[in-house]
């Protein structure tokens, strides 16, 4: 229950969820995608994970009624249409969270929602009866076949953007997945709204650890922070072939040179 | 009655002793959703340098017990940005602020001090000396005395006379005091101490560094031993030289313990990470515990650990 968190929440929001206990050694909050707020019990707020190290094994061992320290909700959420379209969402494993309560907004803006989700294998799918209840049709992937088609979540995409006419892809999930969505919307002349999962220390824009390389309005690759100016981003402004590297152009880069007078940032390195 | 909470550094005097350190506040804007800046003694502003710099790739950083390693390049948009767009605002909110710079010679420090006092506004210039000096072999100022001093002096003959310039200091140097003491006799109105610890984290799975730049800085709860014996050696020493305090403070009991050990005032770092609104928390818990001392100021504790025994507790 967190009902200010409920109450404010727009889709593709956040959480930054304190674990170990008010003495932990884990000094850092996790962040994670809201699934659900419910108006329920004074107002709810849903997340979900896979245990992935001690923080979240922690977080598996709560039970109901236990004390959560949650801040949120973080990040800017997704764009919504104006009109009435079609709208076809893209995503992969647990990373898929944010598209429930997006196709929920969709659907009382009067928008086709179809979904494609993608997952390792059968028990790892997620929620695929809301989706199929939500949306005009679900497609299921995954990498072994024991659900729906085996193969990559984006493998089906253009398929699916052919049939519903589909006129914006919103993805969610693993860079490389966000890429391929990018790509194959970008080939059907339709936009992408991605929502990035790096990893972050605060997920309030003050620490700089999830930074990712953006292209600007002004044609300049920066690098910016996802928790604050993501994790939702047009996916056109992505430089995924760079996430992970400082792009020899982006502002402020080494050897990147200021108008006028360059020598002085050049070639040199920080800790 | 309520201790008088004031303190005094050099010739600035703060409202309370709690600051943000630097690099932990983003540019105040970020934090003043939870806190309200007005109320603690300073912000520190994250480094500035001449020009905008994009800092290291990702992963920039890595949880480690009790605290975290990050290496984030010294990534901000560059003076000029700075002086347009994130002072005016700081300024704005009635604030202090302390305005932190970077750079990779004594001139680029001097030109930063320069265009600093010509704003109005800036309360006072750290100098983050843990920045590579190109001229030797790219070595950190900090591992250098007369380098590190070098750069402190340009600093303090080109920053306007009434703006304290205050060194900060690493603490994984061979001689912490000396260090100290070469900045004093360039003229440093005082020392911020600690920087982050230089360390690394090793990827289990991978075996590669955690990091993208390999070596990083550790901050956090852990490092809290280091900065508080780093601020009791200094303060032994150089009993006159006001000390900012931090490494690791988490909760209003901690600050107690850097003023204890000799500094005037002390910065929050890494947790206000973990926790955006520890500023005002951890004041409100210093507050407590001053109270409990039976002290008038705040200043009558300063250093109290260096006291003989029964002495220790002030008033």
């Amino acid at each position: 229950m967190a009902p200010g968190i409920a109450e404010r929440f727009r889709s593709g929001q956040f959480v930054a969820v304190a674990v170990g206990g008010e003495h932990s050694g884990m000094l850092l909050r996790r962040p994670f995608a809201i699934h659900d707020v419910k108006p329920d019990y004074g107002g709810t707020v849903e997340f979900l994970f896979a245990v992935r190290g001690a923080g979240t094994a922690w977080l598996a061992e709560r039970r109901s009624r236990d004390l959560l320290d949650v801040v949120g909700p973080l990040g800017r959420p997704f764009p919504l249409p104006r009109d009435p379209v079609n709208c076809v969402l893209v995503g992969g494993g647990s990373g898929c969270a944010p598209l429930f309560p997006l196709a929920h907004s969709l659907r009382r803006r009067g928008c086709r929602v179809d979904f494609v989700l993608g997952a390792a294998s059968a028990d790892r799918v997620c929620s695929a009866i809301t989706a199929r209840r939500v949306a005009e049709t679900a497609t299921f992937t995954t990498d072994d076949g024991s659900f729906g088609v085996r193969g990559r979540v984006t493998d089906p995409l253009g398929q699916v953007i052919e049939e519903a006419r589909s006129d914006v892809v919103y993805a969610c999930g693993p860079m490389a997945m966000l890429r391929a969505a990018t790509a194959v919307a970008d080939q059907h002349g339709i936009p992408t709204q991605v929502s990035v999962e790096e990893t972050m220390a605060c997920g309030t824009g003050i620490c700089m650890t999830c930074v990712i390389p953006i292209v600007g309005e002004d044609g300049i690759t920066r690098m910016v922070r996802s928790c604050v100016d993501g994790p939702v981003f047009r996916g056109e402004q992505v430089r995924f072939d760079d996430v992970g590297t400082i792009p020899f152009d982006a502002l402020g880069a080494p050897g990147w040179k200021a108008q006028g007078d360059g020598d002085r940032a050049a070639d040199r390195e920080a800790g | 009655m309520s201790p008088d909470l004031r303190v005094r550094l050099s010739q600035v005097e703060l409202v309370n002793p709690i600051m943000t350190a630097a690099g932990c506040a983003g540019t105040g804007r970020e934090l003043a959703r939870f806190v309200d800046l007005a109320r603690i003694g300073a912000i520190v502003t994250k480094s500035v340098m001449l020009e905008p710099r994009a800092g290291r790739p990702a992963p920039r950083m890595a949880e480690t017990p009790s605290g975290m390693l990050s290496a984030i390049g010294l990534q901000g948009p560059g003076v000029d940005v700075f002086l347009q767009r994130d002072l005016p605002w700081l300024l704005s909110r009635g604030g202090h602020t302390v305005v932190s710079i970077a750079g990779g010679s004594a001139s680029e420090y001097a030109e930063l001090a320069r265009r600093l006092s010509e704003a109005s506004g800036v309360g006072m210039i750290e100098v983050n000396l843990s920045c590579p000096n190109p001229a030797s072999q790219g070595r950190d100022f900090t591992d250098e005395p007369a380098e590190a001093a070098r750069v402190v002096h340009a600093v303090r003959s080109h920053a306007r006379s009434d703006i304290p310039v205050f060194a900060k200091l690493a603490p994984d140097v061979p001689d912490l005091v000396g260090l100290a003491t070469a900045c004093v006799e360039a003229r440093a109105d005082g020392l911020s101490m600690i920087n982050a610890v230089r360390g690394m984290a090793i990827d289990p799975v991978t075996l590669r560094p955690a990091v993208a730049g390999g070596m990083g800085g550790v901050s956090g709860p852990a490092i809290r031993p280091i900065a508080v014996g780093c601020v009791h050696r200094v303060h032994a020493a150089l009993p006159e030289v006001p000390i900012i305090g931090m490494g690791g403070v988490r909760t209003g009991t901690d600050v107690l313990e850097f003023i204890a050990a000799g500094a005037s005032s002390v910065a929050v770092g890494t947790v206000n990470f973990a926790d955006p609104s520890a500023c005002a928390r951890i004041l409100r818990e210093f507050e407590e515990a001053v109270e409990g001392r039976g002290v008038a100021r705040v200043g009558e504790l300063v250093g109290a650990a260096h006291r003989p025994i029964g002495a220790a507790l002030g008033g």
